[in-house]
């Protein structure tokens, strides 16, 4: 700073005027939306972390029977209602790999229960690659090779076993094929109809929008339990598991689809404000070229986040079903079903791990939000 | 004289990058107006909340004090509690921001929020509190306190909501008064009518001003120093009368020479030709039909009314008024995005001598060909162009959508228009976010011209750039309408922009023209009270020719309030009557 005689102060640095006009401005900014979105949901901890056990969790549903040491509907009959069993390393003191004791059920008439001890002086390694039941890899593929199991003897029941002797454990893992795909599908469902819907009420307005308004006030003002129930009772009984499978997710989707249509509407009426849209509509784009180049690009970000908001709900909802017995029905496996066999409380009283398919769900629909939220966050990346 | 805020050294950043504010000192006397100058990104803003202690969370104070009299001893609002924080502002220290529409809340009548301050720092009771607000609202300038006292910010026109912004941050008297770009969101007449309300204030009250603007204008009118800021650092300050006299930085020169002026005229401009019309609009009204909800009758409301404008090839046809005079209601009748009501005709030769089109009525052959021949460049650069579009693609769009050229030549045609804008052919991969609003609107430029038009619709396209972009920008348009032999109708409501650009000049007021007149002629012999109200209004950066209030004040009003002449209401207006050769004024002769 130089002070002149006139008491001002003058900046000595020197300036130059000239501008490169071509650099770009925010070279931070410099890469497609896709990269920014990507930039900034890295720094959302929860939500990358949620993401992370989602994607894994996906992953293992083809591989699930290679991993679940049994297989669904696997019955050990000397062994019903098992408590869990944990694996361990060191046997007096030493170090011999991974092994379980074996246990024998012995059924107290007192109390009427099974009560299990287990033996400790013999601890019989876990065998891995090994064979077992067959099962089908990525649904097609037959095999009998299993990541773990059971040394001949002995069991493996990381978390228990249910009433009629079944692998929880292996029963979450097959369970997770439904149970997570159910929301994949629902949400297809209701991504169709609500961007339908949402896009012509959006589009056209005027009485196409009041007539689909309506009938989204209408929809949502049905109560939902009554409904599913309703829906569902209607699947007749004499259906395979994988078809009721699939309506019941189609059930979801058509009851989800309101929500979304409204959200895809509200944000075309704001997007069509927008200049670029006016300025292609102006360049003489037809309304088709109009929402597939500008608008929809544009949302589909918002659209990606309120849809894994909505998963959840699904899952949720098909579990209820499911819990009710009205949703899939044994001898499918999912959450829900399992959930249905520990209805009784008396069982989860004395046999607790019989609730255990409670916490995948728990699990997953918590890590669904915060995926949601951390993409809800980082989806504006033009503003930090 | 001891300074009531004194700043030294401050320092500001985001996170661990570069700060964005670096080694701002300057002091405020006690009953002085300071301007903070500078260009958007020019850390003026930061600077000024920095005083309040409002940044952003993730803003960083690196360094620096701030020392504020409170009560006669100065304390270092930076290390203060925040406790202590808030019993000053709204109490010793207020603020003005920039968006009326954004800062009352619409809940809330305006008594209560005004009031509001009393309460926290005053401990009045209700009945003396609604005194001292009434007084306010009085002083401020509403006609009917009480009424303004029941009513919610959204009954209320922008200029009416910053007067009750006034009001709010005045009820306390407070010692210092910072005005963050108060009036950038306003029409012209209007900001002079506010900067004369700040000013009156200030003398009775003796309270001390930050004034935060990108306008020099406004700086002549209102401050006795200024510090001229760039890039986060002080460039140069001192009194305002030497720094707008006699610049001394590169940067406050460049300012200088942007600022957009309306200019001193010697004679009248001879009327200009209308021989060869590429648009004429003849008899153009358009009313919309509002529903008013529930069972009452459907509103009318007149947008345009008997709008007659006739744009000479090659020449540019400026129309200038205020938000809501029906300028944009005419450019897009122009380019046939809307009809004009029963009775109005818009014409459109593409050709010197060709037959003409009538846009109003186009079949759809005739619409294709009429959007390649006429485009338009939009106000909003951060708005015009798609996030999710390579720059490359934006401009390629209008040629896929009318079908011409292979890919290669597109792209060639897109790469040749960036370099008519004056920008690098390597910018066609990028995405439009990474540039500055001056490059956006280049592009927006660019993108027009693809088609070759020779009409291109401006629908106010520097209005939301800073000053040295403004001009650069308005150069650019100048320049490729010569070389391309184009016309522009241009939309704004800003005289000076206007005053270089346009061969004619209409201003509208209330969806009306009231006058009409090349540039020239306007400005030496303005006619009709509103046209004297805007040239009296703009700012000029002279601290020797302040805005005459007066002037200003008589043609602001409603058409109700002018003089016997000129006066109208609702739409039984006088014809527009020729004054002189090519000098047009709606008034009873």
């Amino acid at each position: 700073m130089t002070q002149l005689p006139d008491g001002r102060f003058v900046d000595d640095a020197p300036y130059s005027d000239s501008t490169d006009l071509s650099a770009p401005e925010r070279s931070d900014m410099d890469a497609s939306t896709w990269v920014l979105v990507w930039r900034k949901f890295k720094r959302h901890k929860l939500g990358l972390i949620s993401g992370i056990f989602l994607l894994l969790s996906y992953l293992m549903l083809p591989v699930a029977g290679f991993i679940a040491p049994y297989t669904p509907n696997e019955r050990s009959a000397d062994y019903l209602y098992a408590p869990p069993q944990s694996v361990n390393f060191w046997h007096e003191g030493e170090f011999i790999g991974p092994f379980v004791y074996p246990t024998t059920a012995t059924a107290d008439l007192v109390n009427y229960r099974w009560t299990y001890e287990t033996d400790e002086t013999r601890p019989m390694p876990l065998q891995f690659f090994c064979e077992g039941a067959t099962y089908n890899l990525f649904g097609f593929i037959r095999s009998d090779t299993h990541l773990f199991c059971a040394p001949e003897g002995a069991t493996i029941f990381l978390w228990g076993s249910d009433r009629l002797g079944r692998d929880v454990f292996s029963r979450i893992l097959y369970g997770a094929q439904l149970s997570l795909t159910v929301g994949l599908i629902g949400i297809t469902v209701s991504f169709a109809l609500g961007i339908f819907f949402g896009s012509i009420a959006g589009y056209f307005g005027g009485k196409t929008d009041w007539l689909i308004n309506r009938a989204i006030e209408i929809l949502r003002s049905l109560p939902e339990l009554p409904l599913w129930l309703a829906l569902s009772a209607a699947v007749p009984s004499n259906w395979g598991p994988v078809a009721v499978f699939f309506i019941i997710s189609i059930i979801l989707g058509i009851l989800d689809w309101p929500g979304l249509a409204r959200a895809v509407r509200s944000k075309f009426l704001s997007l069509r404000e927008e200049e670029y849209v006016r300025a292609a509509e102006m360049m003489g784009a037809k309304p088709g070229r109009v929402i597939r180049r500008h608008l929809l690009p544009n949302f589909m970000s918002h659209l990606i986040a309120s849809a894994t908001l909505s998963i959840p709900a699904m899952i949720l909802g098909e579990t209820a079903l499911s819990f009710l017995g009205l949703g899939l029905r044994a001898p499918a496996v999912s959450w829900g079903v399992m959930l249905n066999d520990a209805q009784n409380l008396a069982s989860i009283e004395i046999y607790p791990w019989t609730a255990i398919p409670m916490l995948p769900i728990i699990f997953v629909v918590l890590a669904f939000n915060f995926l949601g939220d951390g993409l809800r966050a980082s989806l504006d990346p033009y503003k930090s | 004289m001891t300074p009531l805020l004194d700043v030294q050294d401050l320092s500001i950043g985001f996170g661990p990058s570069e700060p964005v504010v670096r080694g701002v000192s300057f002091q405020v006397m006690p009953g002085e107006t300071l301007a903070l100058v500078g260009e958007s990104g020019s850390g003026k803003t930061i600077t000024c909340r920095s005083v309040l202690r409002i940044l952003p969370e993730t803003a960083r104070i690196h360094g620096g004090t701030i020392n504020f009299k409170c009560n006669g001893k100065a304390i270092n609002l930076l290390d203060r509690s925040e406790r202590v924080m808030r019993s000053i502002r709204g109490d010793q220290i207020s603020m003005i921001f920039q968006e009326p529409m954004r800062s009352l809340s619409p809940l809330h009548r305006l008594g209560d929020q005004v009031s509001e301050v009393l309460r926290l720092h005053r401990n009045m009771r209700p009945a003396d509190c609604k005194k001292t607000v009434l007084e306010t609202f009085e002083r401020v300038g509403f006609p009917d306190p009480a009424r303004v006292w029941r009513s919610y910010p959204f009954e209320m026109s922008g200029g009416m909501r910053q007067r009750a912004m006034i009001a709010m941050a005045m009820v306390a008297k407070p010692d210092l008064l910072i005005a963050d770009e108060p009036t950038t969101a306003l029409d012209v007449t209007t900001q002079a009518q506010v900067l004369g309300l700040i000013k009156d204030l200030q003398k009775d009250t003796g309270m001390s001003v930050i004034l935060v603007t990108h306008d020099l204008g406004v700086v002549a009118n209102m401050a006795e120093s200024v510090v001229v800021m760039n890039k986060g650092r002080v460039m140069e300050r001192g009194p305002a009368a030497a720094v707008l006299g006699a610049p001394a930085h590169g940067y406050t020169k460049k300012l200088f020479a942007a600022a957009p002026m309306i200019p001193e005229v010697a004679a009248p401009a001879r009327e200009g030709k209308h021989d060869d019309l590429i648009l004429h609009l003849r008899n153009v009204s358009k009313t919309y039909t509002m529903r008013a909800g529930g069972w009452s009758k459907p509103m009318t409301v007149t947008a345009c009314h008997e709008v007659d404008l006739s744009l000479q090839r090659g020449k540019t046809l400026a129309v200038v008024g205020e938000s809501g005079s029906g300028k944009t209601t005419c450019a897009r009748i122009a380019l046939g995005a809307e009809t004009p009501d029963d009775g109005g005709q818009v014409l459109f030769r593409p050709a010197a001598g060709a037959t003409p089109v009538q846009i109003n009525a186009m079949s759809q052959a005739e619409r294709i060909a009429f959007q390649r021949q006429a485009q338009m460049v939009f106000q909003d650069p951060y708005s015009s162009l798609s996030p999710r579009m390579r720059v490359q693609q934006a401009l390629t769009e209008p040629m896929e959508i009318h079908k011409l050229g292979t890919k290669a030549e597109r792209r060639e045609k897109a790469a040749e228009m960036l370099r008519l804008v004056g920008l690098d052919s390597s910018m066609l991969g990028r995405f439009p976010h990474a540039f500055s609003g001056g490059q956006r609107q280049r592009l927006s430029i660019a993108r027009a011209l693809t088609l070759d038009p020779v009409l291109l619709v401006c629908d106010e396209p520097t209005s939301a750039l800073d000053v040295s972009v403004q001009e650069q920008i308005l150069t650019l348009l100048e320049d490729i309408r010569d070389r391309a032999g184009l016309s522009y109708l241009f939309i704004s409501h800003d005289l000076a922009v206007v005053a270089r650009i346009a061969d004619e000049v209409a201003v509208m007021r209330q969806g009306v023209v009231v006058e009409q007149a090349p540039p020239d002629t306007l400005f030496y012999n303005p006619r009709h009270p509103y046209t004297r109200a805007l040239i009296a209004a703009q700012p000029e950066p002279d601290v020797n020719r302040p805005i005459d209030l007066t002037l200003v004040a008589k043609g602001a009003g409603t058409p109700a309030s002018w003089p016997e002449q000129f006066r109208f209401e609702g739409i039984a207006v006088p014809a527009l009557t020729e004054l002189e050769p090519g000098h047009k004024v709606r008034c009873h002769v």
